[in-house]
């Protein structure tokens, strides 16, 4: 097929941004370990309040300033609604659905998740900041959505 | 006696579909005000009205209504000006679709109207909207397979009829984008068949969410493309023509046109990126599949510049960028889906961002997501159909476009992008923020975050009420073109090639390797996934109504 000289050119830099764009990611995901959330463990909805770690809501120690946050969510909040969180540290939020799709978002950090009914998502961040952060639903989950939240207190 | 562009029966078969379409458009509009005056604090809803149910409308409305009855109506009209005329079996297969797929968005709004479907337009199992709602979804589609039949056996009839000619560009790029959207359709046709409406009538007891969430996103991707290849249409066939150009290049076009089919079916778990079940080397290949896209994208680009730049220098520009002046500016047929393509560019950056398995954890389900598609949608795209309307109407109707009416589209044109400038930008800007989408007036108990959040609110909702005064100017120009614009006949631009154009490789048209190809991608991308879920399901979710 004839190509004009320019859309060639055009064409082999488009191509070639686009091979390099998409190693960068690669590099980042495959050998940073900057992958999305994407948990495969899964929990029965209706049970989650029986399942281990879910029916203990809150933060677990889980090594030298490591911890994890199992949160539960459900229409329309998180558990525990409130939780303070040590300065600096590195925190694995661990969640699932009682009932329908909610989101797991704090603002100002890149934690931001699908909580879907059925799996078990996890997402980690370190907070270096002291101060009020809030988890707030980002996906619609009914007529309460936007009242959605839970508050973490960083000291 | 009028003359129309096209037969008159297919005139006013095209016509009836467009006519909806801005019905929808114009309660859709009405909708979306309300949601941004809601959202900027400056009004409360009353009580028999839900937020969500005036989201839910607005959704269904712009996103599935207007678009699909106007993109059907706009291709039956050219299927039928560049294959010389529709057959009774194409004109009736038009009928059937149109009334199908208009007793199926009745139902759809009506269930909407009771407050039995709040659950925005992406369905999200497992809330239950009434069946009636899945059923009048489905319906919709129904009608437009029947109605895409139609123009397949046109195109075919044409292709007979004429043995060893390549056929017309139009039908060529409405046939392939028709095929992209039976594929794609065939996702969340399976998911409201075979899960939503035997799920919500209480048949069987559970959904595989995370199954209808796939089978929704496989299509959900490819609509995307599916409201952007007629946009495609206009600016590679009827635009040259409008500013007295010729076609830039019959292949490249064709080619691009290929190129969506193949790279944009496989590619829906992107919207995907931040859920659990789906492993991460699976999202990776639908990152770079997605990606993939970008380069149909850039072939559009070049051939549209190409051609002004052409046009331009033939009308006697000189300098490397005199061509720009020489542009039919004040020709609103050309202004509309100018600003529309202009404004592609930043709004495919955006896109790229949100494709991108990282970044998008920033911006992923914020207001940025929504702001990208009033810029990939709501601007190019639609400033690209209503720049259609200024010519297709009135060609269709045996009128003519005067004076002031364009010079009033002008204007509409500016105002239209500026409320999207004021809007879309304040919504990216919130979205970096965290600010999330598809949520109700909130100050998230006077959080001190939540509260910086306002003015940028107040900024989005004045983008939104400019844009409202500007779909309700374009209604009122609809339908003064529709009834009222003085007699007479406006041209059906269709754009020739150049004298000496390269004759276009016959691969091109060969649609069952495409197809092939496109089964492989499909399986290759999905296969495994789907196989998995399908063996191994997670848990189920029972039925609920949370609003």
């Amino acid at each position: 097929m004839h190509l004009h000289k320019f859309e060639k050119i055009w064409l082999i830099f488009g191509g070639v941004t686009l091979v390099a764009f998409i190693i960068v990611l690669a590099i980042n995901a495959f050998s940073h370990g900057h992958h999305p959330p994407s948990d495969l463990n899964r929990v029965v909805p209706a049970m989650v309040d029986q399942t281990a770690p879910f029916d203990q809501p809150g933060l677990v120690k889980k090594g030298e300033n490591k911890y994890d946050l199992n949160m539960p969510s459900f229409a329309f909040g998180y558990a525990p609604a409130e939780q303070v969180i040590p300065l600096g540290a590195e925190v694995t939020f661990r969640t699932t659905s009682k009932d329908v799709i909610h989101g797991f978002a704090i603002p100002g950090t890149n934690v931001n998740m699908m909580v879907v009914p059925g799996h078990v998502n996890t997402a980690t961040t370190t907070f270096t900041k002291a101060g009020e952060y809030m988890v707030i639903c980002n996906e619609y989950c009914g007529a309460g959505h936007h009242m959605m939240m839970a508050k973490l207190v960083v000291k | 006696m009028t003359t129309t562009a096209i037969p008159k029966r297919d005139a006013s078969m095209s016509l009836a579909y467009i006519v909806i379409a801005f019905f929808a458009f114009g309660i859709g509009a009405i909708a979306g005000l309300l949601q941004g005056l809601v959202r900027g604090g400056m009004i409360e809803l009353p009580d028999w009205m839900n937020y969500y149910q005036i989201l839910t409308a607005h959704g269904v409305l712009m996103a599935l209504v207007f678009t699909t009855f106007f993109i059907i109506g706009f291709m039956i009209s050219g299927i039928s000006k560049t294959t010389g005329g529709l057959s009774t079996f194409s004109f009736r297969a038009g009928w059937i679709g149109w009334a199908l797929m208009f007793f199926g968005t009745a139902m759809v709004v009506a269930t909407i109207l009771l407050n039995d479907a709040s659950v925005l337009y992406t369905f999200y199992a497992p809330l239950k909207a009434s069946p009636w709602f899945y059923i009048g979804a489905a319906l919709l589609i129904v009608g437009t397979w029947v109605a895409a039949l139609g123009m397949f056996s046109a195109y075919r009839r044409w292709r007979k009829n004429n043995p060893g000619k390549m056929s017309p560009l139009f039908a060529f790029m409405s046939i392939a984008t028709l095929v992209l959207w039976m594929i794609a359709t065939l996702g969340v046709a399976a998911e409201v068949l075979f899960q939503l409406i035997p799920w919500s009538f209480g048949w069987v007891a559970e959904v595989n969410v995370l199954l209808s969430r796939m089978l929704f996103w496989y299509f959900g991707h490819p609509l995307v493309y599916f409201w952007l290849m007629p946009a495609y249409i206009a600016w590679y066939v009827c635009i040259p023509k409008i500013i007295g150009g010729k076609l830039f290049s019959d292949s490249l076009a064709r080619l691009a046109f290929i190129l969506l089919v193949l790279f944009s079916i496989p590619v829906g778990f992107h919207h995907q990126l931040m859920e659990p079940g789906i492993s991460e080397k699976w999202k990776f290949i639908h990152v770079i599949l997605t990606l993939a896209v970008v380069v149909p994208s850039l072939l559009t680009a070049f051939s549209m510049f190409a051609v002004f730049e052409t046009a331009g220098r033939r009308r006697g520009a000189k300098g490397l960028f005199g061509w720009f002046t020489k542009l039919p500016w004040k020709d609103v047929r050309f202004f509309a889906p100018m600003v529309g393509m202009l404004m592609f560019i930043p709004a495919g950056i955006g896109g790229i961002i949100n494709a991108s398995n990282q970044m998008n954890a920033v911006v992923h389900n914020t207001i940025w997501v929504v702001g990208h598609f009033h810029l990939t949608v709501a601007t190019s795209v639609v400033l690209t159909f209503f720049g259609i309307s200024y010519w297709l109407v009135p060609a269709l109707t045996g009128r003519k476009l005067t004076k002031w009416v364009n010079r009033l589209g002008i204007i509409q044109t500016l105002i239209w992008s500026v409320g999207m400038l004021f809007m879309s930008g304040a919504m990216h800007f919130m979205g970096l923020l965290g600010v999330p989408r598809r949520t109700d007036y909130t100050t998230y108990m006077d959080s001190e975050m939540a509260l910086g959040w306002i003015p940028y609110y107040q900024q989005m909702a004045i983008g939104g009420a400019l844009l409202f005064v500007g779909g309700m100017l374009m209604i009122g120009i609809f339908i003064y073109l529709l009834c009222f614009a003085p007699k007479g006949q406006e041209e059906y631009p269709i754009a020739e090639m150049e004298q000496n154009a390269e004759q276009t490789p016959r691969i091109l048209e060969r649609w069952r390797i495409w197809l092939t190809v496109a089964a492989v991608l499909i399986l290759l991308a999905y296969g495994y996934p789907i196989f998995d879920i399908l063996q191994n399901p997670a848990p189920g979710s029972p039925p609920l109504r949370t609003w």
